[in-house]
């Protein structure tokens, strides 16, 4: 710390010298004497009043009476709560987030572990190939939603018209229509588009194994196989971690994808909790705020997953 | 294609070679599918739209402009293009000091404010879209560009902080020094030494953060009410609530909504892994 033999007056007085790194003391006018805030306050002020106060309002919301038109109408107590859990699809609609976050995130890991290990191959052509693979990650999840509802459509979707071509049906199906197929069907979709990101983190990760590695394991005589499951997916692990806590975050959170293509209908058949909450806000604001404050607890279980996977803090800070 | 392989080495792994290229290929043609579907789609004449055809006889390239006429849709491109334009802004000047701070001094707290701008870029708007609801009803600022200007601003400062200040922390802070002992300003040295070199990294936060306000679909769907004030991706998705769907109009203006990103992510791909996972993938 600053306090150990100082090497000259101007440093010992400066500030935030202390992580080893010098920097000059330039005593200049007041905004030096502030510190960091006229650095950082813009930073925390927006987080303050646009994430950190919305918690709050959605807390207060889900204990008040709230009508239609928006007036409150006093305390509600926990009754807001108990209207949500009391609900007749409260219990399908858990189990269906559940479902749908642990189903896409296993399917993209273990597709993406492949998709990672095929893109990380020198060929022809692979920065256009790559290129082409961030599509789905670029454009608008809920734009994507659209071109798969419209594909699916029964007139006249290419699915459809594809699917009897093959000989797989034999004739056109309501796809969304019902939720045995609904299902599967948003489920390819989020599928589809979170695995751009998670093939870029893999390869990424990929990437950090050092060949020396690789050139040991074949000096050793260890077939391809066995030099993936004993050295590539090992040291893959921080990577492919990292990849599992950020999809189940927003698999959990992807609402565009269900409410372009089914509402969450028929009933809330195909809706897990963030389509629920939406369809409740319709009617409720309060019992809807509730379904958020439930929403918001699992985030934060998943962040705090996140904060122990991703060693953010074992960086040199 | 290391320079250093034997020759021997190198042919034999020819067939392999093949097999990997195909299905990569492959691969990435099935990724772009959905979407060349829907430039199809866009550019149908609208009496083949029924037609249970792989591509069209004829081609509308008309629908490419009627779209903006028959619809009310260019109010909500306009809405979209304010919002992400102004949100980049924002995010820019509220991120830039602040990550370069955090790059150069350690200074108290720094540790906890790191944490703070981790834990934003996790929660997303969707959980708390109904707390910003009744934030911004009780405000009277729903309807409004400027509200979601801050809300996209505030949701994308995480991603630019971390990017911007993992660059600025590559760049040797001797390099300031030398600046700052000519006369210069720590302002100064930033604005002048610091971000021309920081420029790769000032790229995709803008890139990004445009990108990502371009493509917000739930916040514009909740905090305008509106039809005139919502962002396109809310606009679009009316437009299958509204009437008999008109999809070649409705992809035309997707097409328009999802090329030029598309083109810009192109730009950063290479960056944003690491910002998007705080640094621990790189």
């Amino acid at each position: 710390m600053s306090v150990k033999a100082p090497s000259s007056p101007a440093e010992s007085r400066g500030r935030g010298g202390s992580g080893g790194r010098r920097v000059r003391h330039r005593p200049r006018g007041g905004l030096a004497r502030l510190g960091p805030l006229p650095w950082i306050a813009p930073v925390i002020l927006l987080i303050l009043a646009v994430v950190v106060y919305p918690i709050v309002e959605l807390v207060r919301t889900s204990f008040l009476n709230i009508s239609i038109a928006g007036k409150v109408r006093g305390s509600a107590g926990t009754d807001k709560f108990k209207k949500l859990f009391e609900e007749t699809d409260f219990g399908h609609v858990l189990l269906w987030t559940v479902l749908w976050t642990v189903v896409v995130v296993c399917v993209t890991m273990v597709l993406s572990l492949g998709l990672a290990q095929l893109f990380n191959q020198r060929f022809p052509g692979r920065r256009v190939a790559r290129w082409a693979l961030i599509a789905p990650w670029a454009a608008s999840v809920l734009m994507t939603a659209i071109g798969f509802k419209w594909m699916l459509n029964q007139t006249a979707g290419v699915l459809n018209t594809l699917l009897i071509d093959l000989g797989l049906i034999d004739k056109s199906k309501d796809w969304l229509g019902e939720p045995g197929t609904a299902w599967p069907w948003m489920m390819f979709v989020a599928v589809f588009v979170s695995l751009p990101f998670t093939t870029y983190t893999l390869l990424a990760g990929l990437q950090t194994i050092s060949q020396d590695v690789y050139e040991a394991a074949r000096i050793d005589g260890a077939g391809p196989w066995q030099t993936y499951w004993g050295i590539t997916l090992p040291l893959l692990r921080p990577a492919f971690l990292v990849g599992v806590v950020i999809n189940l975050i927003n698999v959990f959170n992807s609402f565009p994808i269900i409410w372009a293509m089914t509402q969450g209908g028929p009933g809330s058949d195909t809706a897990t909790s963030t389509v629920f909450m939406y369809k409740l806000k319709e009617t409720d604001i309060a019992e809807s705020a509730a379904m958020s404050v439930v929403n918001f607890a699992m985030v934060v279980v998943l962040v705090l997953i996140f904060l122990k996977v991703s060693r953010w803090n074992e960086e040199d800070a | 294609m290391t320079a250093t392989a034997p020759a021997a080495r190198k042919r034999s792994f020819r067939p392999r070679t093949l097999v990997i290229t195909a299905v990569a290929w492959l691969l990435a043609a099935l990724f772009l599918a959905p979407y060349l579907e829907m430039v199809l789609t866009a550019l149908r004449p609208a009496d083949e739209l029924r037609d249970r055809s792989y591509f069209p006889d004829k081609l509308e390239w008309s629908n490419l402009v009627d779209v903006w006429k028959e619809s009310s849709l260019g109010d909500n491109l306009q809405v979209t293009l304010l919002v992400a334009g102004g949100a980049t802004v924002l995010v820019l000047l509220v991120s830039l000091p602040a990550a370069y701070y955090t790059a150069r001094v350690r200074y108290r707290g720094r540790k906890w404010f790191l944490l703070l701008v981790l834990v934003t870029q996790m929660f997303q708007p969707t959980a708390l879209v109904v707390g910003l609801y009744r934030q911004f009803y009780q405000l009277d600022m729903l309807n409004s560009v400027w509200t979601l200007i801050l809300c996209n601003a505030a949701f994308n400062l995480a991603f630019a902080v971390w990017i911007l200040s993992a660059y600025i922390s590559s760049i040797p802070v001797e390099l300031e020094e030398a600046a700052m002992v000519d006369g210069t300003s720590r302002f100064g040295a930033m604005i002048r030494v610091t971000l021309p070199l920081a420029l790769p990294g000032v790229v995709t936060a803008v890139i990004f953060t445009f990108i990502t306000s371009w493509n917000e679909f739930i916040m514009g769907l909740t905090l305008s009410t509106e039809p005139d004030k919502q962002p396109l991706t809310v606009g679009i998705n009316n437009f299958i609530g509204n009437y008999t769907v008109q999809w070649n109009y409705l992809f035309a203006a997707s097409v328009v909504a999802i090329l030029p990103v598309i083109v810009l992510f192109a730009f950063i791909e290479r960056h944003v892994v690491s910002g998007l996972t705080a640094g621990s993938v790189k």
